[in-house]
């Protein structure tokens, strides 16, 4: 399989920091590209892009015409970014917290 | 989270890695054991709210893995690699990747050390890429992506609600 490109998955998409920043306002509730672009403090073209990037991957849906298109979160979009990029750190932690568990169960049993 | 967690996370700017350290009351041999064991895998690896199944595991050079871990809401995620090297009872070598995300491979290293009858487990994840790590990652240094990620998290919670 070749090479996932920038704009081809939703892993990539959510590595860059503006589309990050897009996402969290989102979050918040519909907005159109004028609004991101002010509220963010980011120049309206690059908004588009961002967000012509994440509704490629499936974060994004856009509803509405010209002017008055507005985005929004897609939850589904987000799941396998959710299933596991979100909890690296806890995935590990918990289980090594596990690990330390059976560790202890084990040697007991030894003993 | 509760305050017992005590795996470090190590990460550099512009580096493609992450490295994990934790230390266990155990001797290495055991610990390594625990990696390597079909049985064991399922009573520690990954979250415990997951039910994990082991698909394969050919602990040898060359070896497939494969674990299937399920959610109580009968998701399915799937994870899978290869055995680069395995060397009783102080490193093992390995890919890992998601299949939810093809593509993004990681090398695994994990060294298993002794240590007054305690093991340290450093375990190195090298990305193909900076952008793979973070993305990975979300960027632990930018507070706003730990919020950001939390509500997208109420979202998802609340989307498997209203789909369920």
């Amino acid at each position: 399989m070749p090479r996932a490109t920038t704009n081809s998955d939703a892993f990539n998409a959510v590595a860059e920091r503006q589309r990050r920043r897009i996402l969290n306002l989102l979050t918040h509730g519909e907005h159109s590209v004028n609004d991101i672009a002010r509220v963010l403090h980011i120049r309206q073209p690059q908004a588009s892009k961002h967000l012509r990037v994440l509704k490629e991957v499936g974060l994004v849906s856009v509803r509405g015409s010209g002017k008055r298109r507005l985005y929004r979160l897609n939850g589904e979009g987000l799941k396998p970014i959710y299933t596991w990029v979100v909890p690296f750190e806890r995935f590990w932690n918990e289980s090594h917290d596990r690990l330390a568990q059976y560790l202890d169960d084990q040697q007991k049993k030894e003993k | 989270m509760d305050g017992k967690s005590a795996t470090q996370f190590k990460t550099e700017p512009g580096k493609q890695e992450i490295v994990m350290t934790r230390v266990f009351e155990a001797p290495r041999e055991l610990v390594f054991k625990a990696y390597t064991d079909p049985n064991a895998i399922p009573q520690w690896w990954g979250p415990s709210r997951h039910t994990t199944i082991v698909d394969k595991m050919e602990v040898k050079m060359g070896g497939i893995w494969r674990y299937v871990s399920h959610d109580s809401a009968g998701n399915e995620f799937a994870f899978r690699g290869v055995y680069h090297s395995i060397e009783y009872p102080s490193r093992i070598v390995f890919t890992f990747e998601f299949e939810g995300m093809p593509g993004h491979v990681l090398l695994e290293t994990v060294t298993f050390e002794e240590q007054a009858r305690k093991t340290i487990l450093i375990d190195k994840s090298v990305f193909q890429s900076v952008e793979d790590r973070d993305g990975m990652l979300q960027s632990g240094m930018e507070g706003g992506a730990v919020e950001t990620m939390e509500r997208l998290a109420q979202l998802l919670a609340q989307a498997s609600h209203t789909s369920a």
